[in-house]
């Protein structure tokens, strides 16, 4: 192809930009690492600290970005209401364990307690994402691609403000476990227990959803689906029923991961699915969209950075109070995946048509 | 294949339709409604909510039953429409009795005593069997609808749809007509109640629009001819006598309609104007931008920096030259922030833009760049525009005197933003028809193809990219002078949301559809207090609505419907 002058100049200009930018964001890790070791600000139990919240907390973005890769994979479609559908979990199984609360119940069984309000958001989560995936997006599977995602965002408003308009917009407390309270002490580091409970709890589901996407048969049709659509309809598989069960397991997730999001902040609110969902997008991406191991990986990892970030690259560099821009290091890395890495960690390298 | 029985599909239809009404009931729509009336005394807008949903649900099911039945027959329409009627009104009874035995309350914040009184018609739980006799009768007058032959349905809809609109935009109405004073305050008067239209009022507008409605389908085609017959003159006379009458209109509107009004219609046309550039970029790109409320914080802080008096004040120059200086800094960070993602495709794009706003939001309200942007705090003193000389700055947190009008008033800010937004549509109408116009059409429908036509996508998407960040930084600029301050909290992505949602409301790519849009979805809720309450769940509704519906929009462009629809299109032709 020929090129002209101009071109090539735009071209050059173009990659040098990006260069640029890559080498700035390098520069501020580097640097604010180094700057921020140097002053020895922080203690090694500090840094442990920020690691094991990180944990935790990607466990639960990890559990999110499940919904998203899953829908993803088979529907190539960013379900932007997913957030919502983890509010929703949350919401459910505040009113479920603040009665059981009351009673005395959880107290009694501390385990119960625990996983009752659980099953009760995962069911109550799968049921609304049925309903949203049977209303907003199976009318549009075949529509062109913008459209199903502005359905989304609309099904994601509406949501968020009938929670609004169902509960009101103030913050409701999550009843506090007795038996969550306190600390373990591990290799003489005293941590938290919710923090290690969310964990193993997030990992025990995460699982169980590998197993069944691995060794039953819904999961084999699953991945069948999200192989070829037109093939598995012909070889038998009811498409429509694979595709809501994706949901409707994604959304379960997504409603346990609500609890355990309220047993760590201890806070419920209609607005609490927005950042979450966003953060588990990322994690999604960044472990290479439609890839489950991808997203697990993902979250954990979008997890500790998000939780070190702060104290370990812009401390360093003299910014006051790094954690107001603890978000802001989850969205950079998201605009960063997107532009350098689309297919993210684990994920092969999909076509431009794709991405 | 057996066919189902319309009983049966009549009565599920009744109750989805319940289960809809309980909906807005638990939402907390009919209790807020209720306060504004459609009629005085006769019917509330929250009673309308409910009556509309059943009407609705006698209609669909009576629709749904001639299909199963082939063909209209009178009494098993009505029936069908009854039936849905009476199962959705034996729903909400149901859903009375259940919370007058099982405290809702104590979930459900909206299951207020008042609604109680709302449902049983003040009665207590005895009134509540009229539930399901009210519902079978509005019920049975949907399913009736389907009998009207086809000439009065749409006057009857239309004089309908007369009526809720001059309902829920009566104040507005009120307030300019009580204004004028004289025979016109007494016609308001007597049609305008406080909260809605009066009795007289509403049987004026009804039988009024039905005449209008009926008489227009007559005459269309005589005053049509009359108007095609007239001399070429007189055709440009009459364009130019109805363009100044628009022009008279919206230039009286704010000083016939006090500061409140003009506030709105200030916020009406920033929108319009937002809407036009993000249009540019959505509408005519096809680049689904979610962080566009970056540019406009970009805008309103480039002008907060320049034209303070406030502590944070640079450089304070005048309104006249902040201005563009905000427009090219907007259109510098398009640039900059265009240039990565040009490579980021449609779902991708929308996601990482949205990145991009919420950094913004997130660095300007943060403490590290608060030595310069105020953080939490804010820009506050912005210099009101000024026509003639600005007095010298004296000291911080005193405004510059000015020597000559200042526009410091809502309604004086409203001119500019018309005037930019009339600046912006022209723009836009000139840019849909150049050749860069057209090569983003061909981009929107197919980035391969256009790029194998030669069109160089890099540099048609980043002007695309540029020109929509300016526009928003337009609008920022207009709208941090029109407040006079800044708050990086009001820079949240829900202004983002705003504008994409009016613009494929209205329609993708077109321009009267901006405006439609920015009308309907912007001016409403600004003007009705009850209904900004529920502002976003209606956006959502009306995304997924148009999204299922009519995917062009309110107001299309023509290229876009026929897109949307060319397989229609081409299985009639074929």
């Amino acid at each position: 192809m020929k090129t002209t002058l101009g071109e090539r100049l735009t071209d050059w200009s173009i990659s040098g930009f990006m260069w640029g930018f890559r080498i700035l964001i390098v520069f501020i890790v580097v640097a604010g690492t180094f700057f921020t070791l140097q002053s020895g600000k922080y203690t090694g139990e500090q840094w442990i600290d920020f690691i094991v919240f990180g944990v935790s907390q990607g466990s639960i973005y990890a559990l999110i970005a499940l919904g998203y890769t899953m829908v993803y994979g088979i529907l190539r479609m960013i379900n932007f209401a997913h957030g919502e559908i983890f509010m929703s979990g949350a919401f459910s199984a505040y009113f479920l364990a603040t009665w059981l609360n009351t009673i005395g119940f959880v107290d009694a069984n501390p385990v119960l307690g625990l996983l009752i309000p659980i099953l009760f958001a995962m069911f109550m989560s799968a049921c609304i994402a049925m309903l949203v995936e049977r209303v907003a997006y199976r009318p549009l599977r075949n529509a062109p691609r913008l459209v199903p995602l502005i359905s989304a965002i609309g099904a994601s408003f509406f949501l968020q403000y009938t929670f609004r308009g169902f509960f009101g917009p103030g913050v409701y407390a999550y009843p506090p476990i007795k038996a969550l309270e306190g600390e373990w002490v591990i290799f003489g580091v005293g941590i938290l227990k919710v923090q290690i409970i969310v964990a193993v709890a997030a990992a025990l589901i995460m699982a169980l959803l590998y197993i069944i996407v691995m060794r039953t048969k819904l999961g084999k049709a699953m991945r069948a689906v999200s192989e070829d659509k037109d093939t598995a309809a012909l070889m038998g598989i009811d498409v429509n029923r694979i595709i809501v069960s994706t949901f409707a397991i994604g959304a379960a997730m997504a409603g346990a991961a609500g609890v355990l999001y309220a047993l760590i902040y201890r806070q419920v609110n209609f607005f609490m699915g927005f950042t979450p969902g966003i953060k588990a997008f990322t994690s999604a991406v960044l472990g290479g969209i439609g890839n489950i191991p991808g997203a697990m990986l993902g979250g954990l990892v979008l997890g500790v950075f998000e939780s070190i970030g702060p104290a370990l690259f812009l401390d360093g560099l003299g910014i006051i109070r790094p954690y107001q821009l603890k978000d802001a290091i989850a969205y950079t890395m998201l605009v960063m995946i997107l532009l350098f890495r689309p297919s993210g960690i684990l994920g092969e390298r999909l076509t431009s048509k794709k991405a | 294949m057996k066919k189902e029985n319309f009983i049966w599909s009549s009565t599920k239809i009744g109750l989805l339709a319940g289960a809809i009404a309980i909906f807005l009931c638990l939402v907390g729509m009919v209790e807020v409604f209720s306060k504004r009336d459609v009629i005085e005394k006769v019917l509330t807008l929250g009673m309308f909510l409910l009556l509309a949903t059943s009407i609705l649900a006698g209609f669909l099911a009576s629709r749904r039953t001639s299909e199963l039945l082939d063909g209209n027959k009178a009494p098993s329409n009505l029936l069908a429409g009854a039936i849905a009627g009476l199962a959705m009104g034996a729903v909400l009874a149901f859903f009375v009795l259940f919370s007058n035995q099982v405290n809702l309350r104590a979930v459900f914040l909206n299951v207020t005593p008042a609604l109680m009184q709302l449902l049983t018609f003040n009665q207590g739980v005895g009134g509540v069997w009229q539930l399901p006799v009210l519902g079978a009768v509005s019920g049975l007058a949907g399913g009736a609808f389907l009998l009207i032959p086809q000439n009065f349905r749409k006057p009857i809809v239309q004089a309908l749809m007369v009526i809720i609109f001059l309902a829920l935009f009566s104040s507005l109405f009120r307030i300019i007509m009580i204004n004028q004073g004289g025979g016109i305050e007494r016609t308001a008067r007597t049609i305008f109640s406080q909260t809605g239209l009066t009795i007289t009022g509403g049987l004026i507008f009804f039988f009024g629009t039905i005449l209008f409605s009926v008489l227009w389908s007559t005459q269309r085609e005589r005053v049509q001819n009359s108007v095609d017959r007239l001399p070429k003159k007189g055709k440009i006379s009459l364009r130019v006598f109805s363009i100044i009458l628009l022009a008279y209109v919206v230039i009286m509107l704010p000083q016939a309609a006090g500061p409140f009004i003009a506030q709105v219609v200030v916020i009406i046309s920033l929108y319009i104007l937002m809407g036009l550039g993000l249009n540019i970029e959505i509408g005519f790109a096809g680049l689904l931008d979610l962080g566009f409320v970056a540019f406009y914080a970009i805008g309103a802080y480039t002008v907060g920096l320049l034209t303070s008096y406030g502590e944070y004040g640079l450089q304070h120059v005048s309104f006249w030259v902040a201005v563009p200086i905000a427009v090219l800094v907007a259109m510098l960070f398009g640039g900059i922030l265009g240039v990565p993602v040009l490579g980021v495709r449609g779902d991708y794009l929308a996601i990482a833009t949205l990145g991009f706003g919420e950094i913004v939001r997130l660095l300007a309200g943060s403490d590290f760049m608060a030595r310069w942007l105020g953080g939490p705090r804010g820009i506050i003193g912005i210099q009101k525009p000024c026509i003639g000389t600005l007095g010298e700055f004296v000291a911080v947190d005193v405004p510059r005197v000015c020597n000559g009008i200042e526009l410091g008033k809502p309604q004086d800010i409203y001119y500019i933003a018309i005037a930019s937004a009339l600046l912006i549509a022209f723009f836009s109408y000139r840019l849909r028809e150049s050749r860069l116009g057209r090569a983003w059409m061909a981009i929107r429908e197919d980035e391969d193809v256009a790029e194998a036509l030669g069109i160089k996508l890099v540099q048609a998407k980043l002007l695309a990219y540029m020109l929509g960040a300016a526009f928003a930084g337009l609008g920022g600029a207009i709208f941090a002078t029109l407040v006079g301050s800044i708050f990086a909290s009001s820079m949240q992505l829900i202004v983002s949301i705003n504008v994409v949602a009016l613009i494929i409301v209205g329609g993708m790519g077109s321009i009267p559809g901006v405006i439609v849009g920015a009308i309907a979805l912007i001016g409403l809720p600004e003007l009705l207090r009850e209904v900004s309450e529920f502002r976003f769940l209606l956006y959502g509704v009306a995304l997924i609505a148009v999204m299922l519906a009519k995917p062009e929009g309110l107001w299309p462009s023509e290229t876009i419907s026929r897109e949307l629809h060319h397989d229609e299109v081409a299985e009639t032709t074929s």
